[in-house]
This record gives C-alpha cells, structure tokens and sequence, in this order.
C-alpha cells in the first residue's frame, strides 16, 4: 500500500482522570473519505485536535506526509497543506463572506502580508477566493457580513476558505451539522468530488453522509479505536453495533436494514 | 461618501479653522489648545491601531509616548548645552532638528515596542493589560530616578526644533506641523486597516483559531501592529515635548497611559477618527471645566460613562452610526 498522507501514530492523551486518547494509530489514504464516528464523548474532537496541532499528545506521533508534525503548531501544520474545518464556526464574523476567504486566499500565498493595497482589490487573490466560494455556492453572498449567515452557510464558507490553502489533506469537524436536508445533500455531492483533490479526515454525525461518502471508517469509542474498515465491514461488526450504532440507530437513522 | 466620511471631513475641518480663526482674531493660546488636541490625537490613533484593529487593550502606550518625548528632550537638551550625547564609540551630538529628533523617538519607540510586545503578546487579556501597565511603571520609575535628565524634575528644553523652512516658533506653524503628521497618519492607519496584513489582524482579533487555521501567526500579526503603533504615539510623544518645550516623568505614567485610552474609548474604538474626536473633545472639556480645577475630571468620567454605557461606538458611533464593512 502506498504511503498515507495522514497518520497517526499510537497517540494518547489524558486529561486527569480521563483518557481521552488511547494508543489512537489511523491513516488517511490518497484519494479517500475516511469518516471518524463514536458516540458523543468518546474522544473524537480531543484527536482532531492533536491531529490539527491544537493540543499536543502525551505520546505518540502524527505524521503528514511522510514528516514527523508533531511538534509543529496549528499555523505550520495549515502552511504545509492541512486544512481544517470546525465544529463551531471560527470565522471574522464582524467581516464580508468574500473577507474571510480572501484572508485564505492571501495566506496561501506565503510571504509578507502587504500593509498598502486594498485587500479586495481585483486580481489573482480576489480571483481564487471567489472561485473557492464559487465551488461551495456562495458567490451571491460575497458581500454579505458572516454574522448575518446561518449555521449551514457557515459551514461551507468554512469550506470554501479551507479551500483557498489548496491543502494536501482536509480535515473536517461535522460540516454537516446544521445543513438540513437539501444542504446536506449538496455538501455531500460536493465532498464526494472534493475527495479526488485531496483526501478527507471527516467527523461527522449524519450518518446518511457517512455511509454516502465514507472509503473507511473508523469508530472511536472510549478514547480507543474499535474498528476500522469499509462501510460494509462496519455494519457487519459487532463490537460497533453493541458500542455506537445500535445505541444511537433511532436518531441516526442509519441503521442497516 | 458615508456618513462616517462626512463626519470625518468636518471634524478635521474643524481642528484646522479653530485655530486659522484664532489667528486671525490673535488668540494665540487657543492655537496652542488646537495643537495640543492634534498631538494627542496622533498618540490615539497609534493606540487605536492595536486597540481598535489588534483588540490588543494596552495600558502601557504612555511608554511610548514617554520615549519619544525623552528622545526629543534628550537630543535638545544636549544641542542647548552644546556638550555631545555619545563620545564613544563615535563622537555624537544633540540636535535641534525635527526631523533627525522624529526619526530618534519612531526608531526608539518602535524598538522598545518591539521588545515590550515580544514579551506581554504571550499572554491575553487581564494579562495582557497588567503586563502592559507593569512595563509603563518600570519606565516612569526609570526617568524619575535617572538625575542625568532631570529625574523627578523632568528636562526643561529653551529652544524649539527646527524644521527646514518653516519657522516652528510661530504658533500656527508648529500647529501646521502637527496636524500635517495627523493628517498623514490617519492616511497610513486607513490603508492599513484595509491592506491584506489589517484584513488578517482584524481576523485574528476576531478568531486566534481563523488565523491559525489558515497558517498565519496571531501572534506574530499583533507584534507587528504593536510597534506600529508604538512608533505612531512615540511620534506624538516628540511633538508633545516640543510643543511643551519639557518633557517629565509624567509622560509616562499611566494616568497618561489612561489618557490615551480615554481619546480612543471616547471617540470609538476601530473608528478611523475616533481618537481625533476623543481628543478634541478631552482638550475642550480641559479647558472649558479647568477652572474648577482637577474636579473637571469628574465631568469627563461622567461622560466616559455615558459613552461606554450607551454609545458603544463612542462619538464616531453616536453621530455618524455604525461602522460601515468597508471593501
């Protein structure tokens, strides 16, 4: 098999009395969706962010693209090419939607930012920021302040500015919450193509879209990995069925027939 | 044109035919309040560049304020007393000229910024603040106990600084002086705030974690805008030791320090002019209420009070609305 772009290697992390991360090792694969789900608490939101360089392990190490990042922060992780997306929005919400993707656009460009210029002057910058959010459908709203956006346009300006860092791997914290049905669907349609520009670590609780999209899953729960495999593989496991999905099978409407 | 320009035009309007008036009628005083209110202003329109673009809330920028005063009195006092500022390694001496002196206090200025920013930017908030305030005291305690420069008597300088062409000791012309630094300053601080480096600094007073995500540094964006705006209020820190022709440890104590914050606060906070509003208005109530006395600073807490309890814009944000998404 070939090298993964993303990996973890055999993290853990302890927050007092609670383990939060134990010897978590996962890989993310060229060309992939490889969905991270596990009830509520079960530690995903601690790994996604000593995956991202927010927090650091107590040991173990995480690996991007073949490069030992563990000591690397959040700012050098994104300048090598991982993009993140949040759970809870973190955007300049006091800033236009075409602001906040021109904010990628500029940083993706490395080197000094300029202190003369408008930063929305017309040219290649401004070019790829309305292209990326051209991509997530929010072209009509460039000029818009993101306060005045809903949950589920957050959610893909969150994407449409990952997107200007053109990253090697993206990964995704619930891009779904919020979206509703339709917006779901399209956000769905639009990962599903994302996959083949770079791979995705995708958290998620649409189990719809998990089972839509994912090449892999992985199911954490307890701070521990349980399984890993294809679609099919986790719906046949038991482990999964007694720990996650069983549990959760009315609200996540993913139940396996 | 926004309201906020228009708004803008008219105060600027104001500070420069006050004191065209005064000339006119020989109420050379009143020239000398309108330069004051221009000096004080470009000391918060520095502030106002980590205050209202970093949401960095120092109360240290009496500091800088206080160098570039002591740079402009340093230099004059050794040019009056005719004896060299340095004789080692190269022989140096002082200077009269407003260039050389404003070059001093920016290069001064900017520098202890830099090393002041350095370390307190490693904390946030409350941290931030007292770290700030600690630093301010650390100076002021320095300059009342260094004798060499007057220490607690401060530095009485008899000449005024020149500046080819123009002579500085006529009122109106060291006030043209002033307001022309302003006028340039408000210029930089308004291309700044729109540049691609104010876009990521705003950004990154809204969300550390946005910034981060897309790989720049907040800290490293709020260094940067800290010495910008060090430089800027050390740059009025030598005007305001020119136009006094003393320089004192009170230029940095952290009243003064208050003081600017008060301009900026009173004014509006982000807004291009604010600090030229809140200083205009803190010079007019000065010497309106001055005659009662230091109890005129009651009257400016009660209006403080007013501002931040039910204009959150300050004047800017009363008379001209909110602050428009500029793009």
């Amino acid at each position: 098999m070939t090298e993964p772009v993303l990996s973890t290697l055999g993290v853990c992390k302890r927050f007092g009395a609670l383990q939060a991360s134990r010897d978590i090792s996962l890989e993310l694969y060229r060309g992939e969706i490889h969905a991270l789900i596990g009830p509520n608490g079960a530690g995903k939101s601690t790994l996604i962010q000593q995956i991202v360089g927010a927090l650091a392990p107590d040991a173990g190490r995480v690996l991007f693209e073949g490069r030992d990042v563990t000591a690397l922060d959040t700012s050098a992780r994104a300048r090598l090419g991982l993009a993140r997306t949040f759970q809870v929005s973190a955007l300049a919400m006091e800033d236009t939607v075409l602001q906040n993707v021109l904010l990628g656009a500029f940083a993706a460009r490395g080197g000094r930012l300029g202190f003369f210029g408008a930063a929305v002057r017309r040219g290649e910058v401004r070019d790829a920021a309305e292209a990326a959010l051209a991509r997530v459908g929010l072209q009509d709203l460039a000029r818009a302040r993101t306060a005045e956006l809903s949950h589920g346009q957050r959610r893909q300006l969150e994407v449409a500015v990952a997107l200007t860092l053109q990253p090697r791997a993206f990964v995704m914290d619930e891009p779904m919450a919020g979206l509703g049905t339709s917006g779901s669907r399209t956000l769905t349609g639009f990962l599903d193509r994302l996959r083949d520009e770079a791979p995705i670590l995708l958290v998620e609780h649409d189990m719809d879209a998990v089972f839509a999209l994912a090449d892999r899953i992985s199911v954490l729960v307890d701070g521990r990995i349980i399984a890993t495999g294809t679609v099919e593989e986790i719906r046949r496991d038991a482990g999964v069925r007694r720990a996650y999905l069983g549990e959760t099978a009315g609200e996540s409407g993913g139940e396996p027939a | 044109m926004t309201r906020e320009t228009i708004f803008n035009l008219l105060l600027l309007g104001a500070l420069l035919a006050v004191p065209l008036y005064a000339r006119a009628v020989d109420e050379p005083y009143l020239v000398t309040l309108a330069t004051r209110a221009a000096i004080l202003a470009l000391a918060g329109v520095g502030l106002n560049v980590a205050l209202g673009q970093g949401g960095l809330v120092s109360l240290g920028h009496a500091t800088f304020f206080g160098l570039g005063g002591y740079s402009m009195g340093v230099l004059a006092s050794h040019a009056q007393g005719y004896t060299p500022l340095l004789t080692w390694p190269i022989e140096l001496p002082g200077t009269t000229s407003m260039p050389i002196v404003w070059l001093v206090a920016v290069t001064v200025s900017g520098l202890a910024a830099w090393l002041i920013g350095a370390l307190s930017l490693r904390t946030t908030g409350v941290y931030f603040i007292m770290i700030t305030l600690a630093f301010g005291q650390m100076f002021y305690y320095f300059a009342i106990s260094w004798p060499a420069y007057g220490g607690e008597d401060g530095l009485s300088i008899y000449v005024r600084n020149g500046f080819p062409g123009l002579n500085t000791l006529d009122p109106i012309q060291f006030f043209g002086i002033a307001f022309a630094l302003l006028l340039l300053t408000l210029a930089f601080a308004a291309l700044l705030a729109r540049s691609p480096f104010g876009l990521a600094l705003n950004a990154a007073r809204q969300s550390r974690a946005r910034v981060q995500t897309v790989g720049l540094s907040p800290y490293r964006l709020q260094l940067t805008a800290f010495v910008v705006s060090g430089m800027i209020t050390g740059l009025a820190g030598a005007l305001f030791a020119d136009l006094n022709r003393f320089v004192s440890p009170t230029m940095f104590s952290w009243q003064t320090s208050g003081e600017i914050l008060v301009f900026v606060i009173l004014g509006g906070v982000a807004r291009l002019c604010g600090p030229v509003a809140g200083a205009v208005l803190f010079v007019a109530l000065e010497h309106l209420l001055g005659g009662i006395g230091d109890y005129w600073h009651i009257g400016l807490g009660v209006i403080l009070l007013m501002v931040v309890l039910f204009a959150r814009g300050g004047l800017i944000g009363l008379l001209a609305g909110r602050a428009s998404v500029h793009d």
